[in-house]
């Protein structure tokens, strides 16, 4: 936090001031480690053997906050018999279909509620199967049916009890075995969480993003999340888990998303299923109970917003105006298709995925395969001249003259040539005001789009007589959108105000809305996204809010404005106990006034502020309505903090351990290996390593994991290229241990090459005592930290770690895993040209690489590499197969 | 006469700093000195475009130029700090390196040409409405509505304003392209 | 119990004191102006700018109190101060000194920010001698020493602004002078880069610059403190490491802050430069360090390098009346 958030971690420093414990887990001593109080370090990885350690802890001695449990958590709601765990299954879940699961053994016994967020879609639920099998009255009353409870928390199959026996074996030995870290520091971290969790303290993680960049990542979270609510540390201040995100609005583009797989707000995009209407899409998706009961306003009054008076009640609102999905369309099936020739035309906006994502050779291959491209940025970078002096060209694979993507760079306006939001990593929207006019072609994204838009429909318009019927109706949407904005000044800038404005929303006589609960599924309000109505509640801009801050409370409400509704803590019901009243004096947040009946506090509570306390829904209420006075959890389907997840993850509904895609070591916790839901993508530009007891896994013996240095930001498109930044970390290195250079025979500030299966990269050598060899699984493990800021183009040049990394994907996000790799190196530069193939194809080889290798599938018979050679098969770890 | 009241000898000799080590050795310019910031002719407020702390800023401005960004103290999350990342966003907004003409580089081309902003725009639609129209999936084989180009792709948005992925994800699900991605899942 | 009301809240009060100009001080009271000792070029002095002829008026001596301890080794201070102070880049060279690719202070570097690596025994906080950074490869590999752990220390340098400041002392422009705020400021309209100063300073701070040929250091931001403000390197300063204030205020803050560090056990912190009985007189910019001032590159002793001028001016000038005498009396002896 430290090192990528420095001004947030002012906030640690003055907890630390007053008396706060500060203990940082990573692989790597960073600055924060030498801030902290206690630093653990762990093998890149292995964070859900440790955190289920502590959740075994937690319930093994009994230090889980009662009544917080057994309110606000489904602790006793009772799971199907259905139901098999790792535990029973060694590794795998019931449900397993031999690449993903089928889910519907994990549901609640007799109920089935749908997740907050995550993939929502339950048409075979709702509907059947097969698809034209409407649903059935008895499936149907299942959805909506109470879910069995046992509030003694003694029912076998109740969660509480699930959760206890799935993560009994996570003792300190265990840890200490998985983790590299001993006994003793377990333990201090585990009294320091338990005697800082209850009634009067509260306890807070904060992760930097790399807890995503896993094959398990969402479980990852998910791992943190069941410690805190058992601790009783979510929704109460001092509590809670901060995502702390590394982009100045990717809060905001995931809220607004441009993500394949959501509309704005959260909103499900719909997939293909025959004659999918608005009725059909508002039942696979919403929730019976909560917030997400109120989807069809939500999606209603985005159609609205999008296709103006061409929406009415009788076309469905234009909901066929919306694309399909058919599956996973994310960023690195795109690039493969691009690589197929499917996808021909790329947009890439303030982005470098040249260097700046994984397998970045494959990347580059995309790009190179496009018929055009069009590259936004304020600086000339390696996406725009991949054709020029990418490492493709470096290395003589191929030259600009037989690349044949037509490539247009457009350079962007900077923060402070344009009006507009940023929503930071807590969900505060704040508007940073044009400073300046950008100079020549200098232009912001959103003059770009608006007038990209215009241009596309003026020339759609003025061909309408030339296209057939069928092209017509497929221009409908397009000339039916809203897009109306008034523009400013000789530049024609379309005014991001009234954008915000759409964004927020206007009731039928067009006046901005204060509320989402004002959202209406009658074809009587807009809004471009649910969430953020209320910004610009009353006509004022309130992302503009500057009230300084110590001319407030504490919570701050007036700078800025939060989504939802201006709240600074989510689920804040769960800061006061069952009764309303707070569960502390010290940790007093929202309560329920008695007197005035309603809720009142520090912030907006997370709830109707009108429902008392003893609230008990009546038979037939339906949304928020049907939620009681208790439940704080307002977005999910059953008002709970869920302990176990009974939909939504498509890995399972608990965190397990398994290992990386590549790792050195075996998963001695059971025989699966590796996530088996897990996305892998088997091509020749991206070949996976041997893994544990697999032969050829000793050739890539050390785990290096990625990371962001404090003088840089993300690819380096925005630090690179300043001077005063490149002169503070001028060059590309590699982080490893005095024992480890002493084993490979690496000098400080010598080269080394690091080898994966994808690629070779040089750095320079820093050989220092902040990273240290672990002791795991009854071995030495030597670590490598490579920072990934570096690649051909800018002030301070270097080779990209995305060269070395896999795309192997956490199953329910599609996100790669960047933080813990098997990799080998070696002294001196890397080898140019040819010489560097070779140098991949050689390792390749000696690992025995197949296009199988990394998979669960059992290899052919003959179990030859690419090569016919045997691999030479020495060192492994215990031997023996690891695959179920 | 008043210059020649100032020569440091005189004033050295003559006032209450006989070694000439401070009062007496000033010269103009140093009585002058003042923050540029004085001189600024807008102050605007702003928000660092680099992580997603959300630290708010204050944009000097003088003759149309950026002079200077501080921190702004007023705010509840910085308290008016800036990391070097943040300390530095003067340099990334003035940056002579900074791009500020199209660049253009056609299939097989060796070199970058030079390429109006209008035609760059009006080329790229073309080449929108051209691939929607080669790469147009009304419905799958069963007849079921898809409504989508799976030809066009786009990657960014997680350093833009809310604004501009608004109408990038209205005008892409407008088109039916769907492959619309950014930072959030990298 | 009450819902939210406006409050002067305490997290604010720094930003409010700088703000606000309010940290005047509380009727300190005032040493005696002058030396102790009889000089004006060594030994404790009160105020240095009244003895450079500023006014009663003149504001309160102003400097830094950097505590390193929580310093984060974020360099927001080198770039802030290069940013404000318009300094170029000066060298894109990997150091290999742990994170620390400055170095050092110099012409177009005011700030610099030092990083060392340690291992200390957990039981006598004693530093355990790893030998790194070395250039060559570790001798042997380091054994994980039982009950020992990783240090990381980081500090970020600056000009000390000295009380009794050699570089002035020697300069013979008058282009290095005492501000009105105590602190040493050069005068680039008046510097003739005569280089002087460089080896006159006992921290080796100031420094040519190459292309220019002028003297360039810290000025404390002269400019923004007659605005107003706060030296840019403080303001940016995410953790407080960098303080800025007068300067009896800072030392009394240092105080408190090097007790309550002994108080937790950390026995090895210490102030540096804040004696005004030291070898320069106190320095107007000090630190708070967690070793020995070496170990952060800083002198442990420094002395005023002109602290022996006045008494070498007196044996030069009884050297030269002695010789005129002598030359003298030859010439009278001649006569005879």
């Amino acid at each position: 936090m430290a090192e990528a958030h420095p001004v947030g971690f002012q906030w640690v420093m003055e907890a630390k001031r007053r008396g706060a414990k500060i203990i940082h887990v990573d692989p790597r001593f960073t600055r924060t480690s030498a801030m902290a109080d206690t630093f653990v370090p762990l093998r890149a990885g292995s964070d859900i053997a440790f955190l289920g350690g502590l959740i075994n802890h937690v319930l093994r001695g009994g230090h889980y906050f009662h009544e917080y449990v057994a309110a606000y958590t489904n602790a006793a709601t009772i799971v199907d018999e259905s139901f098999a765990d790792t535990e029973d299954l060694d590794g795998v879940f019931s449900g397993f279909t031999g690449s993903g699961y089928d889910e519907t053994s994990w549901y609640y016994q007799g109920a089935r509620v749908n997740p907050a967020a995550g993939e929502r879609d339950q048409w075979h639920d709702v509907f059947g199967s097969p698809e034209h099998d409407r649903a059935t009255s008895e499936e149907e009353s299942a959805r909506r049916a109470e879910p069995e409870t046992d509030p003694s928390l003694t029912h076998p199959r109740c969660v509480f009890q699930i959760l206890k026996r799935h993560f009994a074996r996570y003792t300190p030995e265990l840890v200490e075995q998985l983790c590299g870290i001993d006994q003793e520091r377990f333990h201090e971290v585990a009294e320091a969480l338990v005697a800082n969790s209850g009634r009067e303290r509260t306890t807070a993680f904060a992760y930097a993003v790399g807890w995503t960049h896993h094959t398990v990542g969402v479980q990852y979270i998910r791992a943190a999340s069941i410690l805190q609510l058992l601790l009783g540390n979510i929704g109460r201040p001092g509590g809670g888990i901060l995502a702390l995100r590394g982009h100045a609005s990717i809060q905001g583009s995931t809220d607004i998303p441009t993500l394949f797989d959501l509309l704005p707000g959260y909103i499900p995009m719909p997939r293909a299923h025959p004659n999918l209407s608005l009725d059909e899409f508002v039942a696979t998706n919403a929730a019976d109970k909560g917030y997400w009961g109120n989807i069809r306003d939500y999606v209603v009054s985005l159609l609205k917003a999008w296709w103006g008076e061409y929406a009415t009640a009788e076309n469905d609102f234009r909901f066929d105006h919306l694309p399909r999905l058919t599956g996973d369309h994310g960023t690195f099936q795109t690039v493969i298709d691009q690589i197929e020739g499917r996808v021909r035309g790329y947009f890439v906006v303030g982005e470098n995925p040249a260097v700046g994502t994984a397998n970045a050779h494959q990347q580059r291959m995309g790009l190179a395969n496009l018929d055009w491209l069009v590259v936004r940025d304020l600086n000339m970078i390696e996406t725009a001249t991949f054709w020029r002096n990418g490492p493709e060209i470096e290395n003589g694979e191929t030259s600009p003259s037989e690349i044949g993507t037509e490539v247009f760079f457009l350079p962007a306006a900077a923060h402070t040539e344009k009006d507009g939001t940023f929503t930071n990593t807590q969900r505060m929207l704040q508007w940073h005001h044009k400073a300046v006019e950008p100079l020549d072609d200098q232009r912001s994204d959103l003059w770009f789009f608006y007038h990209l838009g215009l241009r596309i429909k003026s020339k759609l318009a003025a061909r309408r007589f030339e296209r057939d019927a069928r092209q017509r109706e497929r221009d409908r949407p397009v000339l039916e959108l809203t897009w109306d904005y008034p523009t400013e000044g000789d530049l024609a800038e379309p005014s991001a105000d009234a954008v915000l404005r759409e964004i927020n929303g206007t009731d039928a006589e067009g006046r901005a809305l204060s509320s989402y609960t004002r959202l209406r599924s009658d074809g009587s309000t807009r809004a471009g996204c649910w969430i953020y109505c209320g910004v610009y509640a009353g006509e004022i801009n309130r992302a503009a809010r500057r009230e300084p801050g110590e001319q407030q409370s504490w919570v701050a409400p007036e700078w800025g404005w939060s989504w939802p509704a201006n709240r600074r803590i989510l689920y804040n019901r769960a800061a006061a106990d069952p009764a309303g009243a707070p569960w502390s004096e010290r940790k007093a947040y929202v309560w329920w006034d008695a007197e005035q009946r309603r809720w009142t506090g520090h912030d907006v509570p997370d709830v109707d502020v009108a429902k008392p306390p003893d609230y008990e829904p009546a038979a037939d209420a339906h949304g928020p309505d049907a939620l009681r006075g208790t439940d704080p959890f307002i977005m999910q389907g059953d008002g709970l903090g869920w302990l176990y997840a009974p939909a939504g993850l498509h890995d399972g509904p608990l965190p397990t351990h398994y290992e990386p895609q590549e790792s050195p070591l075996r998963n001695t916790l059971h025989a699966t290996q590796r996530n088996p839901a897990r996305r892998l993508y088997h091509r020749p530009e991206n070949r996976y390593q041997p893994s544990g007891a697999e032969p050829g896994a000793e050739v890539f013996p050390y785990v290096f994991t990625t990371f962001r240095l404090t003088e840089h930001h993300t690819a380096g498109g925005m630090s690179r290229w300043l001077p005063h930044l490149a002169e503070l970390a001028p060059a590309m290195f590699v982080e490893l241990s005095p024992e480890l250079a002493v084993e490979r025979g690496l000098r400080h500030l010598g080269w080394a090459t690091v080898i994966t299966a994808r690629g070779a990269i040089e750095g320079r050598v820093l050989v220092t005592p902040r990273i240290r060899p672990l002791r795991s699984n009854g071995r030495t493990l030597h670590q490598i930290g490579i920072p990934w800021h570096w690649g051909p183009n800018g002030l301070t040049t270097g080779d990209a770690a995305n060269e070395l990394l896999n795309v192997a994907l956490d199953p329910t996000v599609h996100i790669m895993e960047t933080k813990a790799g098997a990799c080998d190196i070696r002294p001196g530069r890397r080898p140019r040209g040819v010489e560097l193939h070779r140098l991949i194809a050689t390792y390749r080889a000696r690992a025995g690489i197949t296009e199988h290798t990394g998979g669960d599938a059992p290899p052919p018979d003959n179990g030859l590499p690419e090569n016919g050679t045997r691999p030479s098969g020495t060192d492994t770890v215990d031997g023996g197969e690891d695959e179920s | 006469m008043r210059e020649w009241l100032r020569w440091p000898v005189l004033r050295q000799l003559t006032g209450s700093d006989p070694l000439g080590r401070g009062r007496a050795a000033r010269s103009a310019e140093t009585d002058r000195e003042y923050a540029r910031t004085e001189d600024a002719e807008a102050v605007v407020g702003s928000v660092c475009p680099y992580c997603a702390v959300g630290c708010a800023q204050r944009v000097y401005v003088r003759d149309g130029a950026v002079t200077q960004i501080e921190g702004d103290p007023d705010s509840p999350v910085s308290r008016g700090r800036l990391c070097p990342k943040g300390s530095a966003s003067r340099s990334l907004v003035t940056s002579p390196d900074r791009q500020t003409r199209v660049a253009y580089r056609r299939p097989y081309g060796t070199e970058w040409e030079e390429l109006d902003l209008d035609t760059a725009v009006d080329m790229i639609a073309d080449r929108v409405i051209r691939t929607r129209d080669e790469t147009w999936q009304e419905t799958d084989s069963d007849g079921t509505r898809l409504r989508r180009t799976m030809g066009i792709a786009s990657l960014g948005g997680a350093t833009l304003d809310n604004e501009e992925n608004y109408l990038m994800k209205k005008l892409y699900t407008a088109l039916g392209a769907i492959q619309i991605e950014n930072q959030a899942r990298i | 119990m009450s819902p939210d009301r406006p409050s002067e809240h305490p997290l604010f009060e720094l930003e409010r004191s700088m703000r606000t100009g309010e940290h005047a001080r509380e009727t300190a009271p005032e040493p005696a102006v002058g030396s102790s000792n009889g000089n004006r070029l060594s030994g404790p002095l009160a105020d240095p700018s009244a003895e450079a002829g500023y006014s009663e008026q003149h504001p309160d001596r102003m400097g830094f109190f950097t505590d390193t301890s929580v310093c984060i080794g974020c360099k927001a201070c080198e770039v802030a101060c290069k940013e404000w102070n318009l300094l170029e880049e000066d060298g894109l060279e990997l150091t290999g000194m742990s994170y620390d690719n400055t170095t050092d202070l110099g012409a177009t570097t005011w700030r610099h920010v030092a990083f060392v690596e340690q291992r200390i025994d957990l039981s006598t906080r004693a530093r355990v001698d790893i030998g790194m950074p070395g250039m060559g490869p570790p001798e042997t590999a380091t054994e994980e020493v039982a009950g020992s752990e990783v240090r990381w220390l980081m500090s970020s340098d600056v000009c000390k602004h000295c009380t009794h400041a050699a570089c002035l002392d020697v300069c013979p422009t008058g282009a290095l002078i005492r501000s009105e705020y105590g602190t040493v400021v050069v005068q680039d309209d008046v510097c003739n880069g005569c280089g002087y100063c460089v080896p006159a300073c006992p921290y080796g701070v100031i420094d040519i610059h190459p292309e220019n040929g002028g003297a360039f250091k810290c000025t404390l931001c002269q400019d923004r403190l007659g605005s107003g403000m706060t030296p840019a390197c403080a303001t940016a300063c995410p953790t407080e490491s960098i303080q800025y204030g007068p300067l009896d205020q800072l030392r009394e803050r240092a105080e408190q802050r090097l007790e309550q560090l002994h108080e937790q056990g950390i026995t090895e912190a210490r102030l540096y430069g804040q004696d005004p009985t030291d070898g320069v007189g106190g320095d107007g910019a000090f630190f708070l360090l967690l070793d020995e001032p070496e170990v952060y590159g800083l002198p442990p002793d420094p002395v005023v390098t002109t602290r022996d001028l006045p008494a070498m001016a007196c044996y030069a000038l009884a050297a030269a009346a002695t010789a005129a005498v002598t030359i003298a009396s030859c010439f009278l002896g001649g006569r005879r």
